[in-house]
């Protein structure tokens, strides 16, 4: 499996991360050995294999449904770079 | 016919009407002070673990179990990543490959036409925040009260062909998951929203055409006209020699049009990927038939019993049940007198639901109560009311007066059914209608119903009309 330099950059783009033109190949290079070691798993034989979706073999565990959270926001806003009116504020997301 | 053939497909995000949110302890309730019940899980503060409510696993197999679905014991979480303000976290815990609920269906009916719909899945997630883009100086305000509030989302066959369809199956999943008590089904405060999936395709073709997704459609009215609209486009798009784009569109109400959002990103631009901090969900059969045996009776199961227990018509019995505190009420009022079911449902149905609508209150509101109304229906079934005196009656019930006979007696409305009272009536009209008498003598009918208002108007409407009816018939021979 191979991925191409605008792989690369499709994926930064998605996850937010800032990958500099010049560095997407070196990137595509790294990340494809990476892929090619795992598909080796494709070697084998998983018909009977249950997939695996969690690497510990628990259970979910199940709370009942409680409200034990009070209000604390002034506490977290306190934190937070900007508020107003009890908002959270952002960048203006949309014009 | 037309040439082409559209295909839908719906989403619908249901909120769980659970008392806190899907993965931490903190209050659901809507219209709160923003960010007054959003807790360290929901603001996504590093470090915090979800912990998954079992009442939203309730729900969703309420839900499954009632559609006749497959209901997978064993589920998985998994992230689903994109970047938004209003979620904080940078992703949605959702599920993707194995959904708590898979393959169930819904009928539905169209003009008499049954048919039945498929349900691919219904998924347990969570909701984001709220962005407020408005009254901010170039900034957008956050709110995360409803981030986490626990949604079941159901995602439909592409097996709808009309936009009336498509309503008519809305409805009837919005009436079912009010019924099964798991939502509150309030499309305004966002408790019910539907996306809705659209393509078309040359009647003779077997491939889907490509498909345009409509967002956030929070009215039943606004569904229709928007997939009507859609189709439109996508019809006269083709036509032209033009080709359709897989993108979100959005419905402007008020154009009655839809606007192109956003391309849509290709789900495996999402990255889905099982959560790590929450393992399988495991239901045991245990678990299972518990909830089987509280599921309440289903609203095509008592639609069908109160035709044959109460003899009532289909199409009263389908309007009684489409909500379950409607039904409740209904055989609330009919409980001590079962004979009287018709009435009953006449009543509930006319002039209860006429009022409720026009002062916009659901019938947990109505003033005249189940007790009122039978106590009401008996004074009708006994001959002390007619049919416009109850009405007088049941406007002094509705403006809050508590006490039926209080009523008929206070305002003198007590039917005459004493035959020499009325034969008296009759007499005076006879008397003094000469003329009309004397033209119904020879030959002119009509004027009998003329005569018959005159007895009524004399009695101030509190004379049986029956005896009326027969004494003057009797009398004009």
């Amino acid at each position: 499996m191979s991925l191409t330099p605008e792989d690369i950059l499709k994926i930064a783009h998605l996850a937010r991360l800032e990958v500099p033109e010049e560095e997407s190949s070196d990137y595509a290079r790294e990340l494809s050995a990476i892929l090619d070691f795992v598909e080796q798993m494709n070697e084998a034989d998983t018909r009977d294999i249950l997939p695996l979706s969690h690497p510990q073999d628990a259970t979910l565990r199940m709370r009942e449904d409680k409200i034990n959270e009070s209000d604390q926001r002034e506490y977290y806003q306190s934190l937070a770079p900007e508020t107003e009116g009890g908002h959270y504020l952002v960048p203006k997301v949309i014009e | 016919m037309s040439d082409w053939e559209t295909v839908i497909g719906l989403e619908v995000h249901v909120q769980l009407k659970t008392a806190s949110k899907i993965f931490s302890g903190a209050a659901t309730d809507y219209g709160s002070e923003p960010n007054t019940q959003a807790c360290a899980v929901d603001i996504a503060l590093p470090g915090v673990l979800p912990v998954m409510n079992q009442e939203a696993a309730r729900m969703a197999v309420v839900f499954g179990l009632a559609i006749g679905a497959k209901i997978n014991q064993r589920s998985i979480f998994a992230r689903k990543n994109y970047f938004y303000p209003d979620l904080p976290k940078g992703y949605q815990i959702s599920q993707y490959e194995l959904p708590i609920v898979a393959q169930g269906q819904l009928e539905i009916n169209v003009d008499g036409q049954l048919r039945s719909i498929g349900i691919t899945r219904a998924h347990l997630e969570e909701d984001a925040g709220k962005s407020v883009h408005e009254g901010f100086q170039g900034a957008t305000g956050i709110d995360l009260n409803r981030a986490g509030t626990p949604l079941l989302e159901i995602v439909s066959e592409p097996d709808l062909r009309t936009s009336a369809e498509a309503v008519a199956y809305l409805k009837k999943l919005h009436s079912l998951v009010r019924y099964l008590g798991i939502c509150d089904g309030n499309m305004q405060e966002g408790s019910f929203r539907c996306d809705a999936n659209i393509s078309v395709k040359p009647r003779s073709s077997s491939t889907l055409g490509t498909r345009a997704e409509i967002k956030n459609i929070n009215s039943f009215r606004f569904v229709e006209r928007a997939i009507t609209f859609e189709i439109e486009r996508q019809i006269d798009l083709l036509e032209e020699g033009g080709s359709v784009i897989q993108e979100t569109r959005l419905y402007d109400a008020d154009r009655d049009e839809t606007r192109s959002m956003r391309g849509k990103e290709e789900a495996h631009d999402y990255r889905y990927f099982p959560d790590p901090d929450l393992p399988p969900l495991l239901l045991s059969d245990q678990f299972l038939d518990q909830v089987a045996a509280s599921l309440p009776e289903l609203p095509e199961a008592r639609c069908a019993r109160f035709v044959s227990e109460y003899k009532l018509d289909p199409g009263e019995a389908t309007k009684l049940v489409d909500d379950r505190a409607v039904a409740d009420f209904f055989e609330a009022t009919v409980k001590d007198s079962p004979k009287e079911a018709k009435r009953v449902a006449n009543w509930i149905n006319g002039e209860i639901a006429a009022r409720l609508n026009r002062q916009n209150l659901t019938i947990s509101d109505s003033p005249v109560t189940p007790d009122l109304l039978s106590k009401l229906i008996q004074r009708i079934a006994d001959g002390t009311l007619s049919g416009n005196t109850a009405k007088e009656v049941f406007s002094a019930l509705w403006e809050g007066e508590r006490d039926v006979d209080q009523v008929i007696d206070d305002k003198g409305l007590k039917q005459i059914t004493d035959s020499g009272a009325i034969e008296s009536i009759v007499d005076e009209v006879l008397n003094g209608f000469v003329d009309q008498v004397e033209q119904y003598k020879s030959g002119n009918t009509k004027v009998f119903g003329f005569l018959v208002g005159q007895v009524m108007k004399r009695s101030q409407g509190k004379a049986n009309p029956k005896q009326v009816n027969e004494l003057l018939r009797n009398k004009l021979g």
